[in-house]
């Protein structure tokens, strides 16, 4: 048995390899390449293709279907959160019959297109128009518009039901029995206690949620509401110049990109105790 | 007629033999002459079945090719190679800020004017059409593979560098590592997410209807039209979905079962 006598000294770390164009290297310069070499491209097609008139035909046709597609996602986003908290109660419910009615209604509007459960609402309720007429709620289901909003509420409203119900089960029953036992009511609980760690739980899949509804309402171009997808396609089936679906990708690419960062640095400030 | 016709024609009625909907031993044959959703030409069972079966086909179609691509793109974004990470995340960056809407317009339209020019650069003189089932195919792949390639670099991630190392040790090359040790791992840890991505993509299918296939949507929506009933016929094609829906969930909890069996229990 020999001990080791000596320390071997500290040494210099390894010299860095010598660049070389290995196959990968190639491969990735030629794909970032060809990424770049389009960008220019369109850009230069763009700018090629720039036309005052049509820009000032379309252009503020564009903006106004930029706010419309803000604004029926910003108020079907805020009443399917409302439209949520009971769907969410209602699957955590221990009643079978209240859970399995949740249930029912999360399972069918996150198992049919978007675009199935507008046609339903859009072209569907017109099968009832006199029983809706009766009721005076004909007004309401005319309006593509009304419908489109109708229709994405709900919808939202049961994926926003399952994101508040997994945040809310995540947190642990410890946090209930400490809340019990330092005498709190089962409303301050929930409402001190378990809420404010569901939300930051909830907040990435949240804001998911909002990008995925602004993509989904492109589809209300379809029923001949006139959003930034039914304003590009107007101006597409005017002119056929194809810079206009260019331009509405670079529009939804700038919104979906911008939220995201948002998103991004609203977690990171929000987590920041979590932090280790 | 020509021979090929004749091929297809029995090649579909051997199909139809098994059609669960209108076949010899179909569901529908069971509704009285005369209801809307009767097959033949009475009601319209016939034509929402083709629909649900092209809807189901370009599914099918389109699950490999994006699954091959995303696996592309997450091998990129796994190398130490900074232009490759780069590229696939711009890939990425684009096919999931895009609405799904939007990429089958751009890719339906642009690829007819590209075929277009080119054809006419070739010095042809009448243009081709595209078909719509291709354009869509090519669409729902680039969206598919954009979130099947974060669902798995996620799964990479989650893999730890010692199998790899060990892989090494016991003199495999990085293809068979791959091949033998990661991948069937993967396929574990990725199984979850993809599951999530193939209802997404059966949803996205209806979106091709606006490019005019015939898929379940816009097979319903011509019978609803026709016959005025249109509550009743998005109503089904709502249940087509669903019950598409459920039908993968059974076989996907299947499958992960199957997969989970080979793993080490932990």
């Amino acid at each position: 048995m020999s001990a080791v006598q000596e320390i071997i000294p500290p040494q210099p770390a390894p010299p860095p390899e010598p660049f070389r164009w290995t196959p990968m290297r190639i491969l990735g310069a030629s794909l970032l390449g060809i990424w770049i070499i389009a960008g220019i491209a369109l850009v230069l097609w763009l700018v090629g293709a720039w036309d005052i008139d049509k820009v000032k035909t379309y252009g503020p046709k564009f903006l106004s279907g930029l706010a419309t597609t803000l604004t029926l996602v910003g108020i079907s986003i805020v009443l399917g959160a409302i439209v949520s908290i009971p769907l969410a109660f209602g699957r955590m419910s221990s009643n079978k019959i209240i859970s399995s009615l949740a249930y029912g209604y999360v399972y069918f509007f996150r198992g049919t297109p978007l675009l199935a459960q507008l046609f339903l609402i859009y072209y569907g309720f017109g099968t009832f128009r006199t029983e809706l007429e009766a009721i005076g709620l004909w007004v309401f289901f005319r309006d593509a518009w009304n419908c489109a909003l109708f229709a994405f509420t709900l919808n939202t409203a049961a994926y926003q039901a399952e994101i508040l119900r997994g945040a809310i089960e995540s947190v642990p029953r410890g946090q209930h029995e400490g809340a019990a036992a330092l005498g709190l009511t089962p409303f301050q609980t929930f409402h001190q206690i378990v809420l404010p760690q569901a939300m930051i739980v909830a907040l990435r899949p949240y804001g998911n949620e909002i990008i995925l509804m602004i993509k989904g309402s492109a589809i209300v171009a379809i029923v001949t509401v006139f959003d930034l997808m039914g304003e590009t396609r107007r101006a597409y089936s005017r002119t056929f110049d194809f810079q206009t679906y260019i331009w509405a990708a670079v529009f939804y690419l700038l919104i979906v990109e911008t939220l995201r960062n948002i998103w991004e640095k609203l977690e990171q400030r929000l987590t920041r105790h979590l932090k280790r | 007629m020509e021979p090929t016709a004749s091929l297809g024609e029995q090649l579909y009625l051997l199909v139809s033999l098994f059609d669960p909907f209108c076949g010899p031993v179909g569901v529908l044959n069971l509704l009285p002459d005369g209801s809307l959703l009767s097959c033949g030409d009475t009601g319209w069972g016939d034509e929402v079945a083709r629909g649900f079966f092209v809807t189901i086909t370009l599914a099918l179609c389109t699950l490999p090719i994006g699954l091959l691509i995303g696996l592309f793109l997450a091998l990129a974004k796994q190398t130490e190679v900074r232009t490759l990470r780069m590229a696939a995340n711009i890939y990425t960056t684009i096919f999931r800020g895009l609405p799904e809407l939007l990429t089958i317009f751009m890719i339906y339209f642009g690829l007819q004017i590209a075929v277009r020019e080119t054809a006419m650069a070739l010095g042809f003189e009448r243009g081709f059409e595209i078909n719509s089932f291709v354009a869509g195919t090519i669409a729902l792949s680039l969206v598919f593979s954009a979130y099947a390639s974060e669902v798995l670099s996620s799964a990479f991630k989650a893999i730890p560098k010692g199998q790899y190392e060990a892989g090494y040790a016991l003199g495999l090359r990085p293809g068979k590592t791959m091949r033998l040790i990661i991948l069937p791992q993967l396929v574990r840890i990725a199984l979850p997410g993809l599951g999530n991505l193939w209802m997404i993509l059966i949803k996205d299918t209806a979106l091709i209807s606006v490019i005019g296939l015939g898929d379940t949507l816009r097979q319903t929506g011509i019978a609803a039209k026709v016959t005025k009933e249109a509550f009743f016929f998005y109503g089904t094609a709502c249940l087509l979905f669903l019950a598409l829906a459920m039908a993968s969930s059974i076989v996907f909890s299947r499958i992960e079962l199957r997969v989970r069996r080979s793993g080490v229990n932990r």
